[in-house]
Parts: C-alpha cells; structure tokens; sequence
C-alpha cells in the first residue's frame, strides 16, 4: 500500500513538472522573441519591455491556459502531500476527480489552443501585446486570479469524494478549510488587482463597471464566500452539510462557465482573447460534463439522514450565518441573471439589451442593510443557543450610527431616505468591529478583521460614491477654466519618446479655493506595436482623496478634452479589500477556529 | 415521490441552459463595426516606394473608378496568405490595386516581392503607420474598395475566395 501512495505522488509530480517546463519553454520563446511560434508572434514584439515580454505569456488565451494547467497539476500535487492523514480512498477519488478536469483541460489545450505551433516562414517581427495589457497590476492579475479558480476545483473534488465516501463530516470540513481559505484569498486579490487595474488604466474614474468580465468573477466569489461561513459550521456543529457540498460545487462551477463566457466570444471584452466557437463549444461541453457529473454523485450518495439533527435556535450563531446565507445567494443570483439575461434575450428574441449598474444598484442596495447588521450582529452570537441578555449595545452603537449618519447627510444634498439607512448599517457594523477589536482582543481575530475590513469598504464606497466631483471641459493650451472650487490652467505639453510608445503629456496647474497648489500631468500614449492610441490618467493619490485627471485629443481639432475628478478615499476601497484578504490569510495560518 | 422528480427536474433545467449558450455560440459576437458606406477616402501625401518622391492622393485615385487599397507588410504573415488572390485579381485586370505598406523595413519589403512579385499598381510606403490610421485601419492585412474617391467596402483581415467574389459582385 505504501508503494502505491509512493507511485501516485510521484506520478501527480511527474505530472507537474512536465507542465513546468513546458510553460519554461512558452516563457523563454517570449523573452527570446522567438517569432517561430505562433503565440509569441502574435503577442509579442522585440521592443517591449523584458517584464511585458514575460507577462505577455499569460496574456494571452493559449499561454493563459498553460499556465492555468500549472496551477491544476501543482496544486493536486500539493493536494496529496498535504492531506496523508487522511483516508487512502478519500484521496484516490479526490485526485479522480481532479484527473478529469485536469485531462479536460489537456484535451482543450491540445486541440483547440496549442501554444506551441509553428510557423514558416519565421516572421522578423511579432504583433505586439495590446497596449491595455500592459500594466503591472495586470501582469500579475491573471496569475492570482487562477490561484483561487483552480484552487476552487481541489474543493469540487474533495467534495465529491467526500459525498461518494459519505465523508462530509467535521473532520473533513477541517481538512477542507485550508483549500477554502487559500482560493478564496487568491480570489479576493484577483478580482482586486483587476479593479486596480480598471481604475488606473482603463481611464473611466471608476474601480467597479459590473461589466459582465467583472461580474463572472464575482459570482464565484460570492459563492466561495458563502462556502467560507458553511464550512465553519460544518467544523463547528456538523451542520449545513448539504449548503457545504453545493457550493463546492457551485463555485468551481461558475469559475468555469466564467472561463466559458469569457473564452467563447459570447460576450465582448478584454479578455475575450479569441473569438473561435470552437473553444467555446468544447468548454460549454465539459463545463455541462462536469455540472452532470456532480449531479450524479450528488443525488447518487448523498444521505439526508442529519435532517431530523437540524433543530436551529433562533437566536444563534448559525442562523446569523444561515440567514446571510441566504443573502448572499440572493445577490449572486442579481449578478447572475444581469449577466447571462442579456444572453438568454439574445438567442430567444434576438434582441439586445445591456443590464448596467442602476439595475445591480436597484436590486442590491436595499438588501445590503439587513446585510450588513446581521454581518454585525452575528459574530455577538454564540453557537447553538444565545441570549439577548447584555445585548442593549447593540442597540447604542445603532443610535449612534444613525445620529453620526444624520449629521453628515443632512446638509448634502442626497436622497437623505436610502443614504441615511446604508450608512447607519455600515457604521453599525464600523463601530461593532471596532469595539470588538478592544473586547475580544485576540479571539477570532481574523473574523474581525474581514468583517472590520467589509464595513470600511462599504463606507469608502459610499462616501467615495457621495462626495466625488467631476468637471469635462475643452481647452486649448494656455486656457484657464474656473469654477467656485478649483482653477485649471492647461500651462503646456510635452513630448516623450519610450521603447514601446510616444507619449504627449499635458501639464495642469490646479488651484484649489484653499489656495493649495498641484500640478497633474496626464498623458496621451501612441503605442507602436500594435498601432493604439491609449489615454493614461493621471492619479495623485493620498490618505483621503484621489485627483483623477485625463486627456484626449479630438479629432482635427486644437483643444484638448479634459476630464478631472476629485475622489475621496479611493485608497481606502483598496486597503479594505487587503484587509478582508488578511483576515482570511490569518485564519488560514490559525491552527483551530475558536477554541 | 417529491426527490425523484427533482434531480430530473434539475437536469432539465441544466439541459435548457446548455441549449441556449449553444445557439448563442452560433451568433458570433466578432465585432466589425459598421462602416458607414461610401465614406470620403482621405487625402494624404506619401512616398511611393520605387522612386522615393512623394505624391499626392489626389493623383492616385481618380473619380468614376474603382480602385483596391490594400495594407501589407513584409513581416506579416496572412499578407503571404492573401497574396495569391491579389495576384489573380491583377491578372484579370479587373481593377487597380494600390498597396500600402505598412510600417516596414524597405529591403524586407523588396525582398518579399521579388519573391512572390507584385501585385501593386503603384506602392506607397507608411513607415510610421500614420496613413493607415487616416484610413481607420486596424492592423494588416486590411484592404479597401474605393469608388468615386469613396471607401465602398472593408476587409479586416486576409482577403479570401468570398470576398474576392463580394468585390467582383460589385464591380459588376
């Protein structure tokens, strides 16, 4: 027996390193410029700079693959070194279920988007990578974001295993936990560096678009989220044993048809690297392949025999945790149907309509309120039965909350009904963490943490949302434009010449009315491979505001058109979201969940 | 009685959701904008690529008559694709054909047409891709049907047996 375990790592080892060096070889081909391979012809080119030049291996759909097959096979390896106290059975179906997807992806990889292929004659110059890719938060964006996909797929196998061995059990949720936690910190950064990246390259002013990209990534997110609370309850009370196996599968289940989406060509974006139906059509099969699959075992070897078990208390700590539940499928539910509607209505009617934000804004906002106070008050609660007895703080800190919440919205003017209930909920849940952090000290940190981190990032969105300000204007150099709080003064331009692009830039003056002085400088970028004219914002950040300005040329025209926004606590949006993510990463490293 | 029913159910509604994606693979979301018809062609100084002087669109095309500009380079590797079927189009001399090359290294680009011979009326050279911007191109290969100093049509990407017959259809 000891011999086979010995076989089966190192064949999962094997496995692995030859995709290693595979993925070696794509990434030399790109340093090299090797114009020989079709990949690196077509996204790459001898002037950009050495660090585009490795990112572009992955910023493609086929070298992107890859390096997806990368993280599959090292993390089942990893998968098998670390679960040998576990069963033998538990573990050979795991590493089955995984084999599957694995050699899904091969096929995939083989067939439809070979990195490897050759061309003759081997052109002297390659295509270029798209201007928009090249960015340090994007170069890195992919890789973390699969950490997390892929990672979601070793739980989809494990539980699967677990429901054919009847294993779904506190020993395996405390097994599982680590795999949770580690996909859904990838997850969390992932999406965030893509914000970043929106913010800072895209040139809109915003961090969040619901574009249908942006929503595929939540929604496993979301639902991994989810998995994190549920699993907790497993460990603790061998509960929610059938909300834990779900969305196990749930969540590797919207990654892929994430990937299918975003792969196919069904939808239009950047990341829409090739429109080949034919990829599409092979994924949508082995998406439905797997989603089958897991019906199968689900519905073949689950036992319901717990259910007499459940006896919920209402006041207790698993029903706060079932009760967010229940919200959190609410929204990604909203961000399903906004994203995939617009598909349905297309192929049915063939009519083409566009969900935006006011719809995402209209369905979720009002269920973000009890979300968040149960958010605060849950954590209060005891597991199993809890009373209400030294409870009345709760019912202060709310005071409070609102009082703060109607001094600051009172004299704006802003819808006073919605703003003045968002923001109380969110400061109930700001003031609640942070007493906790002086009550609870050190127990259960990292909960507080994520859920502090939660609270700051609805405010920063909210207070980002009610007091940013934004001016568009034409001016030619040397106009000033004036407003009652800020002077413009477009003083010159300027011209440079880099390795990959020419740049104009523009140089402001601003003055603001308490006479504080700054100057932005906003660029145009003539990239040369490919020919794109790009425009690159100018971002002066600081602990409260962001001051956001771009320019673009009109066309046969002399002036330029500007836009300037002043945004407050941009930075605050991003360091809540690394807060959430350390609060995951330090129950990650936390040996037992409360003591 | 109740469980039965439901993974069938389930799967149903699974099977539904696969049929409707499928049809939307169908409809291929490659986006070619529109081009507005019979857009003005630009007017643009080049060099010509044999004898180095420069000329004036205006002397190039001429009105009442159709002319192809197509966008090419030497390093470009479905312009090697494409270049058969201009060579059939300048041996049935329906139609003038100008080339633009794109962004090229002069000898790479004698090179290649002393390999695979030209196809071109009269070449202009776009060292610096400007011209192909004027015209709104996207990348090479792209070639333009020209009519009455007009852009009567336009070929993103390797011109192939269809399109060759779309342009015959109007000249026609």
């Amino acid at each position: 027996m000891k011999i086979l375990d010995k076989k089966i790592l190192s064949f999962t080892f094997f496995q692995f390193f030859f995709v290693v060096i595979s993925f070696l070889g794509l990434v030399t081909s790109f340093v090299v410029s090797d114009f020989s391979n079709e990949t690196v012809f077509n996204h790459s080119h001898t002037t950009k700079p050495l660090f585009y030049k490795i990112s572009g291996t992955w910023g493609n759909h086929e070298g992107s693959l890859l390096l997806w097959l990368l993280v599959l096979t090292l993390f089942i390896y990893l998968f098998l070194l670390k679960s040998v106290e576990q069963k033998k059975n538990y573990r050979i179906l795991t590493l089955l279920f995984q084999e599957i997807i694995i050699i899904g992806f091969f096929v995939f990889l083989i067939k439809t988007s070979n990195p490897f292929n050759y061309i003759t004659p081997v052109p002297k110059e390659g295509l270029g990578l798209n201007p928009i890719l090249q960015d340090p938060a994007l170069a890195i964006h992919p890789p973390v974001l699969y950490l997390g996909y892929v990672g979601s797929s070793i739980i989809f196998s494990s539980a699967l295993a677990a429901v054919s061995l009847n294993y779904i059990s506190k020993d395996w949720a405390k097994h599982i936990k680590k795999w949770v936690f580690i996909s859904w910190i990838f997850l969390t950064l992932g999406i965030l560096l893509g914000s970043i990246w929106a913010y800072y390259e895209l040139g809109w002013g915003g961090f969040w678009f619901w574009d249908p990209v942006e929503n595929v990534s939540l929604m496993p997110w979301l639902s991994l989220t989810t998995l994190l609370h549920c699993i907790l309850a497993l460990e603790k009370r061998n509960i929610l044993n059938s909300w834990v196996i779900i969305l196990s599968i749930t969540t590797f289940t919207l990654s892929m048809c994430g990937t299918f989406l975003v792969r196919s060509g069904i939808l239009n974006s950047v990341h829409t690297f090739a429109n080949d139906p034919e990829r599409g059509l092979f994924i949508l099969i082995f998406l439905f392949i797997l989603i089958f699959l897991s019906f199968f075992v689900f519905f073949f070897f689950q036992k319901n025999e717990n259910k007499i078990l459940i006896n919920l208390n209402w006041v207790s700590k698993e029903t706060a945790i079932l009760i967010n539940n229940w919200f959190m499928m609410y929204f990604l539910v909203v961000v399903l149907i906004g994203t995939v509607y617009p598909i349905f209505l297309e192929v049915i009617t063939s009519e083409k309509i566009s969900v935006g934000p006011p719809f995402f804004h209209k369905l979720i906002i009002p269920f973000l309120i009890p979300f968040l106070i149960f958010m605060a008050i849950g954590p209060q609660l005891k597991w199993i039965k809890s009373d209400l007895k030294n409870k009345l703080y709760l019912i202060l800190f709310l005071l409070i909350s609102f009082i703060l919440t109607v001094i600051i919205v009172k004299n704006l003017s802003i819808n006073f009904f919605t703003n003045t209930i968002l923001l109380t909920a969110a400061f109930f849940l700001f003031f609640i963490t942070v007493r906790d952090f002086f009550k609870k000290r050190f127990s259960n940190l990292s909960q507080n943490i994520a859920h502090f981190g939660f609270s700051l990032l609805i405010l920063s969105i909210l207070f980002n949302n009610i007091f940013s300000s934004e001016i568009i204007t034409n001016l030619k150099i040397g106009e000033t434009f004036i407003s009652d709080k800020f002077k413009i003064n477009f003083k010159n331009i300027n011209q440079k010449d880099e390795q990959n692009y020419k740049a104009i830039i523009g140089e402001f003056e601003i003055i603001d009315s308490n006479g504080n002085y700054s100057i932005m400088s906003p660029e145009l970028r003539i990239y040369n491979q490919p020919n794109i004219v790009t425009s690159e914002a100018d971002i002066k950040t600081n602990l409260l505001t962001d001051k956001f300005m771009t320019m673009n040329s009109v066309q046969n025209k002399e002036y330029f058109n500007i836009r300037y926004q002043i945004k407050p606590f941009m930075l605050w949006i991003w360091i809540s979201v690394i807060l959430i993510s350390f609060g995951g990463l330090i129950s990650f490293f936390k040996k037992r969940y409360e003591n | 009685m109740k469980i039965k029913i439901y993974p069938f159910f389930l799967i149903f509604v699974f099977l539904i959701i696969f049929f409707v994606f499928y049809k939307g693979l169908k409809n291929s979301n490659i986006y070619t904008p529109n081009v507005q018809a019979q857009i003005d062609i630009p007017e643009f100084q080049a060099i010509n690529f044999e004898n180095n002087k420069t000329i004036n669109s205006n002397d190039i095309f001429f009105k009442d008559k159709f002319y192809l500009l197509n966008i090419w380079a030497s390093w470009c590797v479905p312009c090697r694709e494409e270049h058969r079927f201009l060579m059939n189009l300048k041996k049935e001399k329906l139609i003038d054909i100008i080339g633009l090359n794109y962004k090229d290294n002069h000898l790479n680009a004698k090179k290649f047409l002393d390999e695979l011979k030209s196809p071109y009326k009269i070449i202009l050279k776009d060292s610096d891709g400007t011209i192909a911007i004027d015209w709104g191109a996207y990348g090479v290969p792209e070639t333009f049907l020209i009519y009455d100093k007009k852009i009567v049509k336009k070929i993103i990407g390797p011109i192939d047996e269809n399109s060759i017959l779309e342009i015959k259809e109007i000249l026609k």
